[in-house]
């Protein structure tokens, strides 16, 4: 792991200790450590019923959690979702939450809804650079989109809050093999290029594993190995399991 | 002719008020998915605000402004208080709620203000023209005035500022605008907000027009409004408005032409809506959505 | 083991509904005064309605705000029978005992309720619900301009003589030959049976057709479950119960009388009152819901003897807060208070055996 810096690109952003959380009685994580550094990416692997999707429900505030997470020096741990989202965590929910009534435009909008700035216009340009086929479809409802153009809607909706990090949900849930590696194309380049902190949920291990820095395998609500993307292409359990080799 | 005329001119009029109420309804609707069935007796209870400033002196428009502030938070606060308790329930559950707010909102209005029958004046001349026999009333005008204003006035706020905007982000998928920092909570009471200061002008407005404001003023405005809503699809604030003056019309003129209907003209409204919802299930306007296996 | 169980269930539900019975059918309504008898008949017509509004509502999830009408249908044909001197269509009905408008009711009011069910067919939830609010609405109107009863207006009136219990009952058991008991006793009968019949319907294959329609239209449909039937036929059904329970009011308001809308809708929101109170899709939920609805008023009338106005107030501020408490209606909440008791039971159970095992 990386030293404890305190600001800047490799500081420790998010610090997770102990997270447990669920639904109603029923509890899904049983106690999980794990961080993120500013600047990078980290992949959580992990079958379906893991917990994946639960873990990042808890960090956003979705469902109750205990324990702590240590996120731009507060502790996070039962705050609403609406106030860890303008505290700098975007969390693009499986299924990619488009908000289906909005057009393109006033969904990015409403991204940019905890900003107080008067930058969001130009925001919403460069995003459409990045996402040129987004730009096309501007005015036009977003739930009319196909799946592939809703993953970036949500991508870049999350993204126009300016956010610290980025919590990507199964980003290539339904969507075709050449439209998720483009995805993960730009998700990589975003990365490098404008140094954007990414905590990404996803099955597709290999593609996952091709941008992020480090990943951890979640097994039924337990963190079980951990280690840097190398580390886990090689493992020979990660391999069989996640990257069907 | 002359007879058509007067009569459309009576449905648009009670069409104006029919389609207030029912935005009203579509607002709250929208964001909670909750059909308020105490939509009506808030806004009697806003009447009699009126009315009660009226007595003291306070000319009518100043009244009206102030029940519409007061209407606002008030429903802002049935919002927070009573609804957000239940707001995950089953929608059965949200239903007899709303039914018991009905019962308590309308016997706490008597108790409060009394049975008996009262005078609220308008906020304009009473007046009449009859150009070609067509019978013209200034209510006619105000109230469809008023609701041009209301809908523009609605307009704006929905589509041209970030409250309207976080507004329909709510109505269309509250969880992902959470997400995005939006306080969904503080939306809905919003919503409720709202609805309550609409209907508060739809009440003010109305009642003069009738012989007086009386415990029962609103309830079957209530009635019209929800198949004014239902015509013109739930979730649609324009269906609503649409739906109110089909509605209005449709009873006016059948009042005025099919005599063997007379006494029995809900048929009309009603079959309408049966009829529209039987090729259209949301409604005119309504947002149709799609169930998946 | 699994059998001695069963047999001690059984005996345990026959003495108890031996017990009930005894009690209800004989005890009360010859220890208890008429206003007593009155308001249990009307806690169990209400009762009666709200299973079927339950079958349609709880079980089909077809919600229906507009089941005053069907009461209002049933009400007046068993009024209008019972009457002497009406002419119905040109054919003079001469004093029809109250059993014998029984089956015209059921058959009648069945007939159209499938009607209605079917633009239920396409429109649903809200939808469908406003559309029932419409024949809620409608029907008191209709009420007043077709039904010609006693001094021109829609009130069909029955003198004591044509609500008294017949002959034969009288005969059979004397001492419950007066007025009210008869009525009590008829309401009484027809609670068991359409609780019965509920009990049966909802066990049997349509039944579970009624769930599996509700709790996922297209997947029932897959099974082959034909969606129109069951839709209609749970509209059918309820509406029948509903005008049953219109016929059972007559006995005890002798009367019957449908042109107040107010009433109409009143009547509808009870039963949807009951069917939630007493428990959504269960059992005995509605005649506890009936209770609960009738009593519930008695209650909030009783407080403010001086001030009638407040009643309904207190009617509504109950309803909110017993949605707040018992979401689930007094049936739900019993169940989840016993699996939380067998399962405190149970863990407590182990926790005593562990340490002999260790």
């Amino acid at each position: 792991m990386t030293g404890e810096r305190v600001t800047g690109p490799g500081a420790q952003l998010l610090r997770v200790e102990q997270l447990t959380g669920g639904y109603g009685a029923v509890r899904v994580l049983h106690g999980l450590d794990f961080t993120v550094d500013d600047g990078e990416v980290v992949v959580i692997l992990g079958a379906n019923g893991a917990g994946k999707t639960t873990t990042l429900r808890g960090l956003s505030g979705l469902i109750d959690a205990r324990g702590r997470v240590a996120f731009a020096g507060h502790d996070i741990v039962g705050w609403r979702p609406e106030r860890i989202a303008a505290a700098g965590i975007a969390h693009v929910p499986q299924g990619r939450g488009t908000i289906t009534e909005l057009t393109v435009d006033e969904n990015l909008r409403l991204g940019a809804y905890t900003r107080r700035d008067r930058d969001v216009t130009t925001d919403m340009e460069r995003w459409y650079e990045v996402f040129p086929r987004l730009a096309q479809r501007r005015r036009q409802a977003a739930g009319s989109m196909s799946g592939g153009e809703q993953q970036m809607l949500a991508i870049a909706r999350a993204l126009m809050a300016r956010p610290k990090l980025v919590l990507l949900d199964e980003p290539s849930l339904g969507l075709a093999p050449i439209i998720t590696q483009e995805l993960f194309r730009t998700l990589g380049t975003l990365n490098v290029e404008q140094g954007i902190s990414m905590l990404i949920v996803e099955q597709n291990a290999g593609l996952a594993l091709g941008i992020a820095q480090r990943g951890y395998v979640l097994e039924t609500g337990s963190i079980v190995v951990s280690g840097s993307s190398a580390e886990l292409a090689g493992n020979d359990d990660v391999r069989r399991a996640y990257l069907g080799i | 002719m002359a007879l058509f005329f007067t009569q459309l001119l009576n449905g648009i009029q009670n069409g104006a008020v029919y389609a207030s109420l029912a935005i009203a309804l579509v607002l709250i609707f929208r964001t909670t998915g909750i059909l308020n069935f105490a939509q009506g007796e808030i806004a009697l209870y806003s009447t009699y605000i009126v009315w009660k400033l009226t007595t003291t002196g306070m000319p009518v428009w100043l009244a009206i402004l102030l029940a519409i502030a007061i209407s606002f938070v008030g429903g802002a606060l049935i919002e927070r208080v009573i609804i957000r308790p239940v707001e995950r329930s089953s929608p059965l559950v949200i239903v007899i709620v709303t039914i018991g707010m009905f019962l308590a909102i309308n016997s706490l209005t008597q108790l409060q203000f009394g049975s008996g029958e009262q005078a609220l004046p308008s906020f304009y001349p009473q007046h009449t023209w009859r150009p070609g026999g067509v019978l013209i009333s200034s209510n006619t005008l105000a109230l469809v005035g008023v609701l041009a204003v209301e809908c523009a006035l609605l307009y704006l706020v929905l589509q041209r500022t970030k409250l309207g905007l976080a507004f329909r982000g709510v109505a269309s998928n509250p969880e992902s605008s959470q997400l995005l920092g939006v306080p969904v909570g503080r939306i809905l009471m919003v919503g409720w907000g709202l609805a309550a200061a609409v209907g508060a002008l739809a009440g003010a407005l109305v009642v003069p027009t009738t012989t007086g404001l009386v415990p029962s003023s609103m309830q079957q405005i209530l009635v019209f409004a929800f198949a004014a809503a239902a015509l013109g699809g739930f979730d649609s604030v324009f269906g609503a408005v649409v739906g109110g003056m089909i509605v209005g019309v449709a009873d006016a003129l059948t009042i005025g032409y099919v005599h063997t209907l007379r006494g029995i003209d809900l048929l009309v409204p009603f079959g309408l809506i049966l009829l529209v919802l039987l090729f259209r299930p949301a409604g005119l306007f309504g947002t149709t959505r799609v169930e998946r296996v | 083991m699994a059998n001695q169980q069963r047999i001690i269930r059984l005996t345990v539900t026959v003495v108890v509904v031996a017990v009930v019975i005894e009690f209800l059918g004989w005890y009360f309504p010859t220890h208890y005064g008429s206003t007593d008898t009155n308001l249990f008949a009307q806690a169990m017509f209400i009762g009666v309605a709200a299973m079927g509004l339950n079958l349609l509502t709880g079980y089909n999830g077809q919600v229906s705000i507009g089941h005053g009408a069907f009461f209002g249908i049933g009400a007046y044909i068993t009024a209008l029978m019972m009457d002497h001197h009406y002419d119905l269509l040109g054919i003079k009905i001469d004093h029809v005992s109250f059993l014998a408008t029984i089956p015209a009711v059921a058959v009648i009011s069945f007939v159209i309720g499938a009607l209605v069910g079917f633009p239920a067919l396409r429109v649903k939830g809200l939808y469908l619900a406003l559309v029932t609010l419409g024949l809620a609405v409608i029907f008191p109107d209709l009420a007043s301009r077709f039904v010609k009863g006693t001094g021109g207006t829609s009130l069909v009136a029955l003198n004591g003589q044509e609500v008294a219990a017949p002959q034969w009952f009288q005969n059979w058991f004397p001492r419950l030959s007066a007025q009210d008991q008869w009525a009590y006793t008829m309401a009484f009968v027809f609670a068991l049976l359409g609780l019965l019949l509920l009990w049966l319907l909802v066990r049997s294959r349509f039944g579970r057709s009624l769930i599996a329609v509700r709790d996922h239209e297209a997947a029932a449909a897959s099974v082959g479950i034909n969606l129109a039937r069951t839709k209609v036929l749970a509209f059918a059904l309820s509406a029948m119960y509903a005008g049953i329970a219109g016929s059972l009011s007559v006995l005890v308001f002798q009367n019957a009388s449908g042109d107040d809308k107010l009433v109409t809708f009143q009547l509808s929101i009870e039963f949807l009152v009951a069917v939630v109170i007493g428990g959504t899709a269960t059992v005995l939920g509605p005649v506890i819901g009936g209770f609960a609805v009738v009593y519930i008023q008695k209650w909030a009338t009783d407080q403010f003897p001086s001030k009638p106005v407040v009643s309904p107030a207190t009617f509504g501020i109950v309803l909110i807060v017993l949605m707040y408490v018992l979401p689930e209606g007094v049936v739900g909440g019993i169940r989840r208070l016993r699996t939380w008791g067998s399962r405190t039971l149970r863990s407590r159970r182990r926790s005593t055996a562990s340490p002999a095992r260790l």
